[in-house]
């Protein structure tokens, strides 16, 4: 066995070109393991992880590339870094295709495009905040999909957004559609008369391909970041996004999503919506909707509802869900599930917490690595214990690596170990469509289940929801067919996969 | 110069900084779009790049105008 590695000094490559070469050097015949990336202490840690780490990475910095491949032989192991280079060489051509010139700085890019209104933000995150102050001086909105901003910058960044009447969405935003163009991971929704604030990017994914799937459409989907409503940032942006939507000719109804405010902040931001002579659909995932009715506004119970309502209003007649209620339980009947307990694989951290907070009053012990009110921690995010509902696109798995809209590996590790387990009857997924997401992440996740049925012998019931609409690049028929084909029953929404769920599992519970 | 109370009229005019793909599925979309090829700056030195943001902000405040 040998380990080879290489060492380029100051060279930058994105994680998500980083993670595609590490997978398909690792594909290659004879190598065992293989590390491409920044040198950042996570990688170094990999490194150390997997017996890889040699003194030969001390004094290696963020800014430098490293590739390291253990392999079978000294000429397997050569071939597969020769290997990555030449996809490393490829992928920094193909960036620049169509350009004569690729601008390194946004200074520089501004020569290219003087008019460019707005900056999508995918750094890491130690460098997004300069990146997207530089973008508000000089006069531009921001997108900002890094996660690991400081709440501190965060503050100072939307400081300068209000002072200066411009958008701040996010940090960690990974959703938005501003005058129809799809930010990042966002949906093909059709242009109409709903405007959306959110603080979760698949909530706003799901509510806005729901919109689209029931025959509506948007004017604007502004994503603000998760910690908008919170104390210390006080939903700065929340509320600049809803008074511009109040205050836009074109949108008829507003819809706002977020994890319920800070209690300081919860005063003020019903003060400041009361102002807005619209209807506004309000869903805080988890809060009373009741009190949401007192205050005024149109409450929903989930992200599916939150849809319904909002279409209701701007078409001033009753809506139907794409799945009855009774047709998505109706899927349960006859079947057996060869174990009782549930595994969730999503990929959607909004979709994920949905999915629990529907399900933990029905089965009682509920497992999470983010475990919502009344659900229990998981002892390792690796493990599953009995009933669990896993969030594959928290930080603990994303850190280092691309986010599991992008990257199937984590899930489909994820699907050999839960189908093996005795005692899983279900595994539920979620598939996420839209710009920015795998191309064919349902022939990824059938590859999975096909590959783990043939491992174990075992044939748990498989079910997945897919939040996207017809509109979008992967084509929602071919993603449809691919699961049903492999056995997988396939829902229209999270909401409609849950209330399957719950039914196949009743009476079979812990 | 944007600014939210004309952003919804406006044709939207993207940056790209990071992710490629991103700005290839906005290309795709004949979205106009200009992807920077970004890199750590100063070598990923962030204490050094701190220091020349200083002098910069400094810079351009001596030359704008003293505000009245």
């Amino acid at each position: 066995m040998t380990i080879r590695h290489v060492i380029r000094k100051e060279t930058y490559f994105d994680s998500v070109t980083l993670m595609q070469i590490t997978n398909e050097v690792k594909k290659l015949q004879g190598v065992e393991n293989a590390v491409v990336g920044m040198g950042t202490d996570f990688n170094i840690d990999s490194l150390k992880r997997l017996g890889l780490y040699s003194d030969a990475f001390a004094g290696i910095t963020p800014a430098d590339l490293m590739m390291c491949v253990q392999a079978g032989s000294d000429a397997a192991a050569d071939a597969a870094l020769a290997a990555a280079e030449k996809l490393l060489t490829s992928r920094k051509k193909a960036a620049g295709t169509g350009a004569a010139f690729v601008p390194p700085t946004q200074e520089a890019a501004a020569k290219q495009l003087p008019d460019a209104n707005v900056v999508v933000i995918s750094v890491p995150g130690a460098w997004a905040a300069r990146e997207a102050e530089i973008a508000l001086r000089a006069g531009r909105h921001v997108m900002l999909f890094s996660d690991n901003v400081t709440v501190e910058e965060e503050l100072k960044l939307k400081t300068l957004g209000v002072e200066k009447d411009l958008l701040v969405m996010g940090p960690d935003c990974g959703t938005a559609l501003i005058n129809g163009v799809p930010l990042a991971f966002s949906n093909a929704v059709r242009k109409g008369d709903i405007g959306l604030v959110a603080a979760s990017g698949t909530g706003l994914q799901e509510v806005t391909s729901l919109i689209h799937t029931m025959g509506y459409g948007i004017t604007q989907a502004i994503g603000v970041g998760g910690r908008d409503l919170s104390e210390k940032i006080g939903g700065k942006m929340t509320l600049m996004a809803a008074h511009a939507l109040g205050e836009d000719p074109a949108t008829k109804v507003i819809v706002l999503i977020s994890k319920p405010p800070a209690a300081a902040v919860l005063a003020p931001l019903y003060a400041e919506l009361k102002k807005i002579r619209k209807p506004i659909v309000v869903y805080f995932i988890g809060a009373d909707p009741e009190a949401i009715r007192k205050e005024g506004f149109t409450p929903a119970h989930n992200l599916q509802e939150a849809a319904q309502k909002a279409c209701e209003l701007s078409g001033g007649k009753p809506v139907q869900p794409p799945m009855a209620e009774a047709e998505a339980a109706a899927k349960a009947k006859g079947l057996a599930l060869p174990g009782r307990y549930l595994r969730g694989l999503y990929s959607g951290g909004t979709l994920c917490d949905e999915a629990q907070r529907l399900l933990q009053p029905v089965l009682g012990e509920l497992y999470s690595n983010t475990p919502v009110k009344g659900c229990k921690a998981l002892a390792s995010v690796h493990k599953s214990e009995k009933h669990t509902i896993v969030d594959l696109g928290d930080d603990e798995f994303t850190r280092g690596r691309a986010h599991p809209m992008i990257d199937p590996t984590l899930r489909q590790e994820r699907i050999g170990i839960e189908t093996a387990d005795p005692d899983v009857g279900l595994v539920a997924f979620d598939v996420v469509l839209g710009y920015g997401s795998h191309m064919d992440m349902a022939g990824e996740m059938v590859a999975a289940i096909e590959k783990a049925r043939k491992a174990s012998g075992r044939k748990p019931v498989f079910a997945a929801c897919i939040c996207g609409t017809a509109d979008d690049p992967q084509n929602m028929q071919k993603q449809k067919r691919t699961l049903e084909e492999a056995g997988v029953l396939v829902f229209p929404s999270n909401v409609a996969l849950v209330t399957f769920v719950k039914q196949a599992l009743s009476g079979k519970g812990a | 110069m944007s600014s939210l109370k004309t952003l919804f009229r406006e044709e939207v005019k993207v940056f790209n900084v990071g992710i490629p793909s991103f700005a290839d599925d906005l290309k795709r979309q004949n979205v106009p779009v200009a992807h920077v090829e970004w890199r750590p700056p100063a070598g990923g030195n962030k204490r050094v790049i701190e220091l020349l943001d200083r002098i910069k902000l400094w810079q351009a405040a001596c030359q704008s105008p003293a505000k009245s």
